[in-house]
């Protein structure tokens, strides 16, 4: 007889408290009420409760249901990323929904969803459990990238992510399948024990392979990140906030422990690879992102280089690769949902602006707003005092301990690439006129509030990165056991 | 923890521009007065700290330190020495003539610009006392942001190319200095044991020669040299000047152009001794082309704005000069020609912006015989002019002489190829001067000119004491330097080993 698993429900508590969020929320929506602002409310709260019980967790380490779920500190760190992001697109949405008539209760109950999905990845310690948060995250975020149901884009960015997504998903599948057949186990740890002691056998550098396929089109590196664009540009902005932030860590939160610890063994081999594929996406990622016009696609491509600086992280590898890694995302986190939310504030003609040539004489028009997002674009490009600088410095400085000078050359220099198209939105609103037709939105109390926190996130990390630092560098200490 | 002194001077800018931030933008003068104001409070605060300074210490003075990120190594480290003092009082004294010049040819987005200076103003004092390679480098790279918002929003025509080449060049070398300062931290950590970025922990440390030390050396030196800028990396600056607003040109000729020459002084010269060395033929090279070049080029310009743009690559050559001769002399005289290449070439673009905002050209055929009509605007010019050719009794000459002293000292032929570009200097200096000043009144609109308001006068008279100061009596300014330099060359030489005769033997007849 089969002995029932043992149910250690702790492991899930974050998840558990956003999926019954999810599930209120979805229960309150069928009341008739005038507008949706009270589900907003609810989902915040279920978020910031999340966020507490993941505070109150930090520093135990609970493995549940014969170690699917591994909810250590590691994955608290990503649980405190993920939630900050997840929370501050909620106080975002609310305007942005209403103003653009797309306000429905599923909104927020998907965004929980996917939410949870991302936690479960982060303490995915099986790989059927990465396979099935991984699965539980898309698929809410398919359906919410389509959101703006009667708009040509939404329809094409829905479809394109979800047809590349569920590829990438059977890549992942068989992947996992492969390395399965090749080792009898889908447990992280025990699978890299038993990769540790059949080096170089085919079968698993094939699923290996398979599966950082499939890891490589969620975080959208190069060559598989032809959605992103698309996707970035069709979805409503929260929900290219999401993509952009949330899914982004939690999927990396699933391949650094993966890259520690399961190819730690064999970490040659993949050196190279991973070498490639850094420089390869941040190179592309930059220059193409030179030459858009449309901010969103432009941030698209901006995002697929920072995955590439992210990759150089994973490169030098050890314990100050991976904290740099985690450290990039939270300053990342707060400076892309800091610069969409900035985006969902700007109309023209009564639709969202969203090409460069729209933020033409901002800084005229709406002194403070052109200010925010002028710093959050200079966080971007890297500049100091602020978050992107620091969260560069570590990611480069791990690069130059592990010995990867060049790596980092290539990689200081791309930067100096993107601060150009950075740079020219800052030149569109300090130093053109406006156009008659543009209109900035004064952000209601929820939506300045999110961009004051995203805002003084960046200062914070920028200015005093010291204790932020030692978190994530605590948070990797697990994976190295 | 009480505030010192240097950090003081440092952020009062920074803290009077988040004040003004909180005022409104209905009341410009309100905000010019209150910048103005900052500026010279932080010019007062800066002067105490020539009157407490040692000048018989090389120590570093006013030394402040404050763990800042334990985790790297990086801590909060201020400090000055003769060198550093010299320009952080430049940089205090010339930004509220700087703000002033801009009183009333800056009428649009006040708010925004007194901001923009006093933050810009904070930053590059920061550059000069950190003490700190992390903390150095984030005030190097911050400083760049409202340098390029001053150009790109305030300044001329084609004022957003110019700020987009002036950001891109400076930040492709300061990216790979980056790269230096991170392989530098961990080589040294490696080899002390300790993981630090604290300057003077770190120029303790004897960097191994070889191809690391000199690929360090090129990566710090390139981010200098653009700054600088050396011949051949000089072609950011006619734009970025041209384009820029009067305050704007003052500020960058005056303090910017020095981050690059002091990098090389407190940076690599101590932290890389043996490729300083070797290198230093190559540096000469290219600072005496760049000296007869751009004399050469400042001859045939039209604009008398690009034409002050271009004698600062000749001018900037020398301080270049001077640095590698390795001699107290030259070592001394690079310092002082750094002070007073501020103090020339910032009248130099506080004059040329004063007949721009009269007659809206900057072009030299539009004007000549002025001195007819605006005789005083006339002789301060004159007397400025001077200065920047280098007349004995004016500063320029100092400066130029001591430089001179210590090329001849390395080698005679370096002298004397330096030399013509003193009197190239006097063709293209003088022969602009005799066409906007001398001869008849050709153009009608130049006859209706006012000549120098209370206002201009209060601008350029603090500029010309000094300039006639540190040509008569330049002891005062040289003095506070003469220490550091001495234990600068000692510092090299000691670290350098035996490869110090590659500089032969000048470096003992210079003691």
């Amino acid at each position: 007889m089969i002995p029932a698993p043992p149910i250690e429900l702790r492991a899930l508590l974050p998840s558990l408290i956003v999926v019954a969020t999810a599930c209120l929320v979805l229960l309150l929506d069928l009341w008739p009420t005038r507008g949706k602002g009270h589900l907003a409310t609810v989902s915040l709260a279920g978020l910031v409760g999340a966020l507490l019980s993941a505070i109150a967790l930090w520093g135990t380490r609970v493995r549940g249901f014969r170690d699917m779920v591994v909810l250590d500190d590691y994955a608290l760190f990503f649980h405190l990323v993920i939630g900050y992001a997840a929370a501050l697109i909620v106080l975002l949405s609310v305007d942005y929904l209403a103003r653009t008539g797309a306000e429905s209760g599923e909104y927020y109950a998907l965004l929980l969803f996917a939410t949870s999905g991302m936690f479960l990845l982060a303490s995915a310690g099986d790989l059927i459990a990465v396979f099935l948060a991984l699965e539980l995250m898309s698929l809410s975020l398919y359906v919410l990238a389509g959101l703006f149901k009667l708009r040509l884009t939404a329809g094409e960015a829905s479809m394109k992510y979800f047809l590349l997504g569920v590829f990438a998903s059977a890549f992942l599948l068989y992947g996992i399948a492969l390395l399965y057949g090749a080792t009898g186990t889908t447990n992280v740890d025990r699978l890299a024990s038993a990769a540790a002691s059949a080096p170089g056998d085919p079968l698993i550098m094939l699923g290996l392979a398979m599966l950082m396929v499939g890891f490589g089109f969620k975080i959208s590196s190069v060559p598989f990140h032809m959605w992103a664009p698309d996707v970035y540009q069709g979805a409503p902005t929260s929900v290219t906030a999401l993509i952009a932030t949330g899914s982004k860590a939690a999927v990396f939160a699933a391949l650094i422990r993966f890259v520690v610890s399961a190819l730690r063994p064999a970490q040659t081999d993949w050196t190279a690879l991973l070498w490639a594929l850094a420089v390869a996406t941040m190179t592309v990622g930059n220059v193409v992102a030179l030459a858009q016009s449309n901010l969103k696609r432009m941030l698209a491509y901006s995002s697929v280089a920072h995955v590439g600086y992210m990759l150089v992280g994973l490169v030098a590898g050890g314990p100050s690769g991976a904290g740099a890694v985690m450290f990039y995302l939270l300053a990342y986190a707060f400076t892309t949902v800091g610069t969409f939310g900035v985006i969902t504030l700007l109309e023209r003609a009564g639709d969202e602006a969203v090409q460069v040539r729209d933020y033409a004489g901002l800084a005229r028009r709406h002194p403070l707003l052109a200010f925010t997002l002028a710093l959050f674009l200079l966080s971007l490009v890297g500049i100091p005092p602020l978050a992107g600088f620091v969260a560069k410095f570590y990611l480069f400085g791990a690069a130059v301990k592990a010995g990867f000078i060049w790596l980092a050359v290539i990689a200081v220099l791309n930067s100096v690439v993107a601060a150009y198209y950075y740079l020219r939105v800052i030149v569109m609103m300090y130093m053109q006129e406006p156009d008659a037709d543009s209109a900035a939105l004064a952000p209601s109390f929820a939506g300045g509030l999110a961009l004051a926190i995203a805002l003084l996130g960046i200062v914070l990390l920028g200015v005093a990165p010291g204790p932020f630092a030692d978190l994530a560098l605590a948070a990797v200490a697990p994976l190295l056991r | 923890v009480s505030i010192g002194l240097l950090t003081a001077v440092t952020f009062l800018p920074a803290a009077g521009a988040l004040a003004l931030a909180f005022l409104p933008r209905r009341a410009p003068g309100v905000l010019r007065g209150g910048a103005l104001l900052v500026t010279l409070a932080t010019f007062a605060l800066s002067l105490p700290l020539y009157a407490r300074f040692d000048a018989t210490s090389a120590e570093y003075q006013f030394e402040e330190y404050a763990v800042w990120v334990p985790g790297l190594g990086a801590g909060y480290h201020v400090g000055i020495d003769g060198i550093s003092l010299l320009l952080v009082l430049l940089t205090t004294f010339l930004t509220p003539i700087a703000l002033a010049s801009a009183w009333h040819a800056i009428e649009d987005r006040v708010k925004e610009f007194v901001v923009t200076v006093l933050v810009l103003e904070t930053g590059m004092v920061g550059v000069f006392v950190s003490l700190d390679l992390f903390l150095f480098y984030v005030f190097w790279e911050a400083m760049l942001i409202p340098m390029y918002l001053i150009i790109g929003v305030w300044g001329g025509g084609n004022r957003i190319y110019a700020a987009v080449k002036f950001v891109l060049y400076t930040m492709v070398g300061s990216v790979l200095m980056l790269v230096a300062i991170l392989a530098l931290y961990y080589q040294h950590g490696l080899a002390v044991g300790t993981f630090t970025f604290d300057l003077p922990t770190v120029a303790r440390w004897i960097i191994p020669a070889g191809p690391a030390q000199t690929l360090m050396f090129l990566a710090f030196a390139l981010a200098f040299a653009i700054k600088v800028p050396l011949f051949p990396l000089h072609t950011w600056l006619p734009d970025a000047h041209v384009e820029a607003p009067t305050a704007g040109s003052v500020i960058l000729a005056g303090v910017l152009l020095k981050m690059g020459t002091y990098g090389f002084l407190r940076f690599c010269l101590p932290l890389f001794p043996d490729a300083s060395l070797a290198l230093a033929p190559w540096i000469f090279a290219l600072a005496v082309i760049g000296i007869v070049y751009g004399a050469w080029v400042s001859t045939v310009q039209p604009d008398l704005k690009k034409l002050v743009a271009y004698s600062s690559v000749s001018h900037l050559g020398f301080v270049m000069l001077g640095i590698f001769t390795l001699n107290t002399p030259g070592l001394v005289g690079g310092v002082i020609q750094m002070i007073n290449h501020g103090l020339s070439t910032g009248a130099l673009f506080l004059l040329v912006g004063m007949i721009y905002e009269r007659r809206h050209t900057r072009l030299i055929a539009d004007f000549g015989g002025l001195w007819a009509v605006v005789p005083a605007f006339s002789a301060v010019f004159l007397v400025v002019t001077l200065s920047s050719v280098g007349l004995p009794g004016l500063n320029g000459f100092v400066g130029e002489f001591l430089v001179l002293v210590g090329a001849f000292r390395v080698n005679p032929w370096l002298a004397a190829v330096a030399t013509t570009g003193i009197i190239f200097a006097a063709v293209y200096l003088l022969w602009m001067y005799q066409r906007v000043a001398f001869g008849p009144v050709t153009h009608e609109a130049n006859r209706a000119l006012r000549d120098l308001t209370p206002r201009e006068w209060a601008l350029v008279a603090p500029l010309l004491l000094f300039i006639v100061w540190i040509g008569v009596y330049p002891a005062p300014f040289t003095r506070p330097a003469e220490a550091t330099v001495e234990a600068l060359i000692l510092q090299v030489q000691s670290k350098a080993g035996v490869s110090v005769s590659s500089v032969p033997d000048a470096v003992a007849r210079a003691r």
